[in-house]
């Protein structure tokens, strides 16, 4: 007998994958954010259906400006990088250099080294740095290192969808813009600026949702002052499931908006991480 | 007479250190259509580039309208180029591709102040000036209401229109076009071909075209330059470059020709397949010519009839005519009719005076730079050939110590002497064994001269130039080796530095 795997029989294993590992605790932590444990006069415990999760997160001004830090952090981490990156990637893209793909690598060799080792030295170099008297005021700039090593961490997620997108703009459409009377200046605005557009999407949502939720760095740069939410659902899992589900579903919310917002969705070209 | 509108003087163009433009000097009418005609990689491109800007002549002038513009920036030239894939912008709408040549551009407007006096301002373009631009420039390549289509929902030709519009809505005083039609089919590109000339009609501005196709280029073309390897082959109008080409390739490139070697054995007598035929063109008697005619200048005729008799080998429906290969003798002769004849049938060929054109040969001989090397060989066109120093000093010989002992006793030693080193057409033999030659090359050109090939191998690294004659049938591209005979090279030196002085 002959046996084919067909379309359906090789998705299996997926959608088993996918029921367990996303589903599943899906409903667990939506379960959880909306009930309260419970415990009865003979010491049992019992959940009950609840929204005061939901109630006392928003009248906690801690929790709300722990939120707002979180996105502030995020956003201005963001424009840093794209800052540094675009720059970067474009030169690089635009360059005739025939080892630029060493350049490349430089930037995002970092990435393979282990994450945590990389945000400690950060902070031995920090340390070591806030030692002489011109960089004293390093000790107490929890947000400015937090964000520092956060650019360090994230830029080359940024350069990379940025480079590919260049890299693919059609060299023609530049010098059909400079034919139709296009300066340097109308051409990038016109041309290169719109055409990278996705490239800028998919490195702007690359990098803000980590650093929202990426309380390694924030933790190990920031003396623990600075608190982010992904510190905060840690914490809360460490004794108040309910509250810990509740906020991850809040940020659940704003991470789905503020992909909806920069059109992470789009069904278009989407260059995520693209090569290499 | 119309003036010139540009001009390009002794232009040169190096890419890095390739010689890509040699020396081109030509002139364009104000309100022709111009062609340049070749074959890939002749420079036709690079030339249009150098008068849209993106590229730059390494020497030269090029003047529009009496004015050196060889160095402004594209966007500085009154200019507008249809790109060959159409370089349209992906992330706009038609609209706004063809309206960003308007939004870039200012314009003096003149205004009178509350004195009365005028004084003049540059300004955008208003909206509505876009709009009403963008519009005649839609109906003008056919594509009313399009303006809003995204250009990747459009065809094509459809691109193709669309980018012609974003170039001439500019009123540009001469429009560049990159082989544009080289990505339709066949069809449309004939409709193209009439709707372009058209247009062409109906702006009356210079259009500047570049084709590979010389079918299209005499379809469309006021003038053509024909152009091969960097440099012009020809200039002049369809009927005048394919009546009368200037030169073997031309003639070759140029539709089907039946190329000979000729003698001119009288006054208007020329003398080819062995026979000798009255003909228009005048050259000095007994000086050796590459003689052209046309499949359709060729009659058919009875066997009794014919100057030329010979044995019908195949025989090709061409659509509007047959294609017929007579074997006269050992000579291949095609001949156009809208008359067949049966393979195999002994058939009789004439031509008419006007049906002969007498040219130049093109290469007569191979000249290269070279060098003497210590073992007495010589060293050029990337390779080492053994050859007889002796020759360049009557009566001396060699002696055991490679030095050339003259008649007189006294020794000379030739390393690192330079040279001029000469090769008969006839002298040359190749080979696909690599190692058997002096040198190696690709075969660059092939013509087929009747009886035999004209080929021509380019070496790699010096690209130096082998032209020869063969009777072997080899593919363009071979890689192969060249063999020269020690006694065919024939060697002269060059003065010395000192010699100079």
């Amino acid at each position: 007998m002959k046996f084919r795997f067909s379309r359906k029989t090789l998705g299996i294993p997926y959608a088993v994958f996918l029921l367990f590992f996303v589903i599943i605790p899906m409903l667990v932590i939506l379960f959880y954010a909306f009930t309260t444990t419970e415990t009865d006069a003979s010491g049992a415990e019992h959940f009950s259906f609840a929204l005061s999760n939901f109630g006392k997160f928003f009248s906690d001004p801690t929790k709300l400006s722990t939120i707002v830090y979180s996105l502030v952090i995020a956003l201005v981490t963001t424009v840093i990088c794209l800052l540094i990156a675009y720059p970067v990637a474009y030169i690089l893209a635009m360059s005739k250099l025939k080892k630029k793909f060493v350049i490349l690598m430089l930037f995002v060799l970092p990435m393979w080294i282990n994450f945590v080792l990389r945000v400690n030295a950060l902070r031995e170099i920090f340390n070591l740095l806030s030692l002489s008297p011109a960089f004293e005021w390093l000790q107490s700039a929890n947000y400015f290192k937090t964000i520092f090593g956060m650019v360090f961490d994230f830029l080359p997620f940024m350069i990379l969808p940025l480079y590919t997108t260049i890299m693919k703009i059609d060299k023609s459409l530049y010098e059909a813009s400079s034919d139709l009377g296009g300066n340097a200046l109308t051409t990038f605005t016109r041309v290169t600026l719109p055409l990278s557009m996705p490239g800028i999407m998919s490195g702007v949502t690359m990098v803000f949702l980590p650093s929202m939720t990426n309380y390694v760095v924030s933790d190990m740069l920031g003396n623990a002052k600075v608190t982010i939410i992904g510190k905060f659902i840690y914490d809360y899992f460490c004794n108040d499931w309910h509250m810990g589900s509740m906020v991850a579903l809040i940020l659940l919310i704003v991470v789905f908006l503020s992909t909806l917002l920069t059109g992470g969705f789009g069904s278009e070209e989407n260059v995520r991480g693209a090569n290499l | 007479m119309a003036e010139n509108i540009i001009e390009l003087k002794n232009v040169t163009k190096y890419y890095d250190d390739n010689l890509i433009i040699d020396n081109v000097s030509f002139s364009v009418k104000k309100g022709e259509f111009i062609t340049f005609l070749g074959p890939s990689g002749c420079g036709k491109t690079t030339t249009l580039r150098m008068i849209a800007g993106f590229d730059l002549p390494t020497s030269g002038e090029i003047l529009l309208n009496g004015k050196d513009i060889s160095l402004l920036p594209p966007n500085k030239r009154p200019v507008n180029t249809v790109f060959q894939r159409y370089a349209l912008f992906p992330h706009l709408n038609v609209f706004e591709n063809i309206a960003f040549g308007l939004k870039c551009k200012k314009v003096i407007n003149t205004y009178q102040n509350d004195e009365g006096k005028s004084y003049t301002r540059r300004e955008k373009l208003t909206k509505k000036e876009i709009s009403e631009k963008v519009k005649r420039a839609l109906e003008i390549v056919d594509l009313e209401g399009f303006e809003k289509r995204s250009i990747s929902t459009l065809s094509g030709g459809q691109q193709q229109r669309v980018a012609i519009a974003r170039a001439i809505v500019n009123e540009p005083e001469i429009l560049l076009l990159d082989e544009p039609l080289g990505a339709l089919d066949l069809k449309m590109r004939k409709e193209m071909q009439i709707e372009l000339k058209e247009i062409h009609r109906r702006l009356g501005i210079t259009f500047i075209y570049v084709t590979h196709d010389q079918e299209e280029a005499l379809t469309m073309s006021d003038t053509i330059v024909v152009m091969a390897d960097g440099v012009v082959q020809q200039i002049g109008t369809p009927k005048g470059i394919y009546d009368e080409p200037a030169n073997t390739f031309v003639a070759d490139f140029i539709g089907e020709s039946n190329i000979f070697n000729g003698t001119v054995v009288g006054e208007k007598k020329v003398k080819f397949c062995g026979k000798t035929f009255d003909c228009l063109d005048e050259f000095e008697k007994n000086e050796i010519v590459d003689v052209v005619v046309r499949p359709e200048d060729l009659r058919m005729c009875p066997p009794e009839e014919g100057k030329l008799v010979g044995k019908v080998l195949s025989v090709v429906f061409k659509g509007i005519h047959y294609e017929i290969t007579v074997e006269v003798g050992k000579y291949e002769i095609v001949v156009q009719s809208t008359e067949s004849r049966e393979i195999g049938e002994q058939i009789g060929l004439n031509v008419a005076p006007d049906g002969i054109h007498l040219m130049k040969p093109r290469f007569t001989t191979n000249i290269f730079d070279g060098v003497i090397t210590k073992r007495n060989t010589v060293k050029f066109a990337d390779g080492e050939f053994e050859c007889d120093v002796t020759q360049l000093f009557p009566g001396s010989t060699i002696d055991e110590e490679d030095y050339v002992v003259l008649p007189s006793g006294e020794k000379i030693d030739l390393t690192d002497r330079e040279v001029t080193v000469e090769v008969g057409l006839n002298d040359i033999t190749i080979s696909d064994d690599e190692e058997a030659g002096g040198t190696t090359g690709h075969i660059i050109s092939i013509i087929y001269k009747g009886d035999h090939y004209r080929l021509i191998v380019r070496t790699e690294e010096e690209e130096e130039d082998f032209v020869f004659s063969t009777d072997d049938l080899w593919n363009e591209n071979d890689y192969v080796s060249v063999i020269i005979p020690k006694d065919k090279i024939k060697l002269t030196l060059k003065p010395t530095a000192e010699e100079k002085k």
